[in-house]
């Protein structure tokens, strides 16, 4: 789709030629009038009414932790909020500008405020025991740094569960110079997780009991009706692996909708979230995912959504009509919604087993119809990373398997590019993005011939990884259930339950092998090392590690101050992982090299790895780890630059 | 139920479940914790049948636990069972612990000692197993090996089906038990899980007795093969 409001990247156009008389600020009066609650009374979309975000801004900010009572599910429970807000106050900071924030901790514990995704002193960086002792009961911190970027970011606790009850809020960086982005209306959509539950229960009961919270784990009534479908001795040989693994293919999320409500700018769907729109506007959507467990799939039935920014970083605009959101990610989104129309802003969470809804309406009168959740995805094989031309030599059926009856969403297409020449069942959105990118096509193979030539045998800066998979020692023992022989890219793979919305739905989905940064990659240089770190963990025994160690046991991962190196993650799990770097960017290699787009968290699929570099260019201890909230204990690292 | 029997489900219930304490976020990964397990609970349908329980519990850490397991049974005075286990529990492979410590046989009289050793874990296709050898005083020898498989009819109602074998070394003439294989027991229990924790169930049971164990019944007048109908709960936390 060709944008009318969205410029070329940078490198085409100078920031004195941006074309200034088509953009408008948003941040008069209409924007805040946008931000206040909207009272719709008497609909039937909401009972009450609709919270959006308060909003803070300046450069001196006062902000105090407490604790409240909440009632999100008709009962109450204690919540952890900043200025008695849940979501926590939407900070609104100037690029370029230094400010200065002074937390209060009321609580009888400790407490401390991460600025996610922002480029700070490590002392700033408000992770306790890195440079910083957390925020002692009753005593303030005062936080001052300068605003080094723009963009859409959020903060949150850095100690205990605090995250998980209520402790986050968004962060919006305006520009120094002119924004690219156009828009006339801008709104912050806070995606999170609520359980009435206190955190150390369902942590504890994860302990005890793995699957606690999974409701959809394969029953007698399912294998007869895959038999009927797919016949006995298909189905016996899809699930024999499994029971022979001792797994699970319904193994999606450790924390569902049994215990979760879903909310968005702190509604529950049943109230949802209202935002107004008015003829001809385009709307900005800042999607931010501070969930505590919960990755979700987002779309606006109805509407293309351009995707401008990611992770607070813009980038090339990418037309989808759905993406997937992982815990900590944010993306930016411009809709033009026609007029006298209501649009749901849908949010399903990745096990289909809740979602939480926004109504984006012209009249607030008007509200759109909540669609179904897709089907609950499964989990396939090649979710397991393993090689899959083995698979084929067992003499199973794939082909019967993988496009046969209609009970075959969950199975992974991806498997079916890899086979070598079946183009049939490629993804045909991405083929539309031309430029050179070889849709499905894996690119690390493709940079391998290139790459001999290039330094120290790694692969060249933006294709990612060259370099074997290997397990080491420590993989292995009774804290590791899994480990991925031969991990698939995760570069062009919407994720599990994803993977067939282009064939099913015509859904184009965002991959990251779509983004590309908007502006030029900031440092060309080729990697000089490489570190392949291996996510792992016992699903049974709800143990979480890199490498098989978990972080307490872990020495620190050491960067040479100034140094580029390539970060490649291979997921040995059944999971997916949002693995968020401190401090420095995480520049995901998504197949061009002069457009890396900059990230601060990564989704790693299931049995998949991906590579992004980072410039080692801020010394001090920095935090490393996985963003669901029950598996960062364990699956943490120290990371120090010096 | 007696006194005794209520003990030993009071000795299951003394650790209370603690919480971690929060160092970085998420606080510490690998918080002490406990999970007490009445795994069964139940009564035959026929007044004549007994009551019987099989609870397990655990104290510990992710990898190193101390277990404790006990089973019994009550049909009157004269007629009772209860052993107790405790062990130390350490992983020897992402699914299997390995079990060691001791076993006492409290009913009936007299009371035996056993030295157990044993592994428990699940096995591929989601079999519960659980195996131990018992080294007793005075050159006694003993094994016990069961399994359970979890059938799910749907997510709540669940068909477990379990088998149990018991071998002796030696004769036990006082207890009535005979060397070689003992006994086999068959069960199969449909419970409702009305939440995780607590769930009614209804099953059926069936137990053998074999070799010389089974000629020590007889000459007591007693039946060699049981089967009873069976209603109870099964409950954790
Ligand atoms: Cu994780």
């Amino acid at each position: 789709m060709k944008s009318q409001y969205m410029i070329k990247p940078m490198i085409e156009t100078t920031n004195s030629e941006l074309n200034n008389s088509r953009r408008r600020f948003v941040f008069g009066a209409s924007a805040m009038l946008a931000l206040m609650s909207i009272p719709f009374p008497k609909n039937a979309f909401a009972n009450a009414l609709s919270q959006s975000l308060s909003q803070l801004s300046g450069k001196v900010f006062d902000l105090s932790i407490d604790y409240k009572m909440v009632n999100f599910t008709g009962k109450s429970a204690r919540a952890t909020v900043v200025n008695q807000l849940l979501p926590a106050p939407l900070l609104r900071w100037k690029e370029g500008e230094t400010v200065t924030l002074r937390v209060k901790n009321n609580l009888d514990h400790d407490s401390s405020i991460h600025w996610h995704g922002i480029i700070l002193p490590t002392e700033m960086d408000g992770v306790p025991g890195f440079s910083f002792d957390g925020i002692k009961p009753g005593e303030t911190f005062e936080y001052q740094f300068t605003v080094q970027q723009s963009g859409t970011y959020w903060y949150h606790s850095h100690s205990g569960y605090q995250e998980q009850t209520g402790l986050f809020g968004a962060i919006v960086i305006d520009p120094a110079t002119p924004d690219p982005v156009i828009y006339d209306r801008d709104y912050v959509i806070m995606l999170s997780d609520w359980s009435d539950e206190t955190p150390e229960n369902i942590y504890a009961k994860l302990k005890k009991q793995a699957d606690y919270y999974n409701y959809r784990e394969r029953t007698v009534m399912d294998f007869f009706s895959d038999v009927d479908k797919n016949g006995l001795a298909n189905t016996w040989n899809a699930r024999s692996m499994w029971n022979n693994a001792r797994m699970s293919d319904s193994d999606i999320s450790d924390v569902t909708g049994s215990t979760y409500t879903y909310l968005m700018n702190g509604n529950p769907p049943q109230q949802g979230w209202q935002g107004l729109f008015k003829q001809d506007e385009k709307v900005r959507l800042r999607f931010i995912n501070s969930s505590a467990m919960t990755i979700f799939d987002v779309r606006i039935p109805g509407l293309k959504m351009s995707v401008v920014a990611s992770d607070g970083q813009n980038i090339q605009p990418v037309s989808v009509d759905e993406f997937r959101i992982g815990v900590a990610e944010t993306y930016d989104v411009v809709i033009e919604p026609e007029v006298d129309n209501a649009y749901c802003i849908f949010a399903q969470s990745i096990d289909r087993t809740g979602f939480t809804v926004g109504n984006l309406t012209s009249d607030a009168s008007l509200h759109a119809p909540i669609p179904p959740m897709d089907p609950r995805p499964v989990l396939g094989h090649s979710d397991m990373g393993m090689d899959m031309s083995d698979m084929d030599m067992s003499g199973m059926d794939h082909s019967k398997m993988d496009m046969g009856g209609g009970d075959m969403s969950g199975m992974d297409h991806s498997k079916m590019a890899m086979g070598g020449g079946d183009m049939s069942s490629m993804d045909h959105g991405k083929m539309a993005m031309g430029g050179g990118d070889m849709p499905g096509m894996d690119h690390s193979k493709m940079a391998m011939g290139a790459a001999k030539a290039t330094v120290s045998g790694l692969g060249l800066a933006g294709f990612g990884s060259n370099n074997e998979i290997k397990h080491i020692d420590t993989e292995f023992g009774p804290q590791v259930d899994m480990r991925a022989d031969a991990p698939k890219s995760g570069l062009h793979d919407p994720g599990i339950g994803l993977r067939d919305h282009q064939q099913q739905f015509n859904r184009k989905v965002l991959t990251y092998g779509d983004i590309k940064g908007l502006h030029p990659t900031y440092d060309t240089r080729q990697p000089s090392r490489e570190i392949q770190l291996h996510l792992t963990g016992n699903m049974n025994r709800y143990m979480w590690s890199v490498n098989g160690v978990k972080f307490m046991d872990a020495a620190p991962l050491e960067f040479e101050y100034g140094e580029r190196l390539r970060i490649t993650l291979v997921n040995d799990t059944m999971m997916t992982h949002p693995m968020h770097l401190h401090g420095m960017w995480s520049e995901l290699e998504t197949g061009d090299a002069d457009f890396i787009p900059r990230k601060h968290t990564v989704l790693v699929q299931p049995g998949s790895k991906i590579s992004y570099l980072v410039t080692a260019d801020a010394k001090g201890q920095w935090a490393y780890h996985c963003h669901l909230l029950f598996h960062m204990p364990g699956m943490f690292r120290k990371v120090v630059v010096k | 139920m007696n006194k005794t029997n209520l003990m030993a489900l009071g000795l299951l219930s003394l650790s209370a479940t603690l919480t971690s304490s929060a160092v970085f976020a998420g606080g510490n990964d690998d918080p002490l914790l406990t999970k007490v397990m009445l795994d069964q609970f139940e009564k035959g349908v026929d007044p004549q049948d007994p009551t019987q329980f099989s609870a397990q519990a655990w104290l510990g850490y992710d990898l190193n636990k101390l277990w404790l397991k006990t089973e019994g049974e009550y049909s009157n005075s004269d007629k009772q069972d209860l052993e107790i286990q405790a062990l130390y529990s350490k992983p020897i492979a992402p699914y299997w612990d390995v079990q060691f410590g001791i076993k006492t046989d409290i009913k009936p009289t007299p009371t035996r000692n056993w030295a157990v050793i044993g592994v428990q874990g699940l096995a591929p296709y989601f079999f519960d197993i659980d195996a131990a050898l018992f080294i007793g005083d005075q050159g006694r020898t003993a094994m016990r090996v069961s399994a359970e498989y979890e059938l799910l009819i749907t997510q709540k109602l669940i068909l477990t089906p379990e088998v149990e074998v018991n071998l002796f070394g030696k004769d036990d003439a006082e207890l009535g038990i005979g060397s070689g294989l003992s006994d086999v027991s068959a069960g199969l229990r449909l419970r409702y899980e009305i939440v995780r924790e607590f769930a009614p169930y209804i099953g059926v049971d069936w137990r053998q007795k074999l070799g010389n164990t089974a000629d020590y019944a007889r000459s007591e007048g007693e039946d060699t093969q049981e089967t009873q109908f069976v209603i109870g709960f099964s409950a954790w936390f």
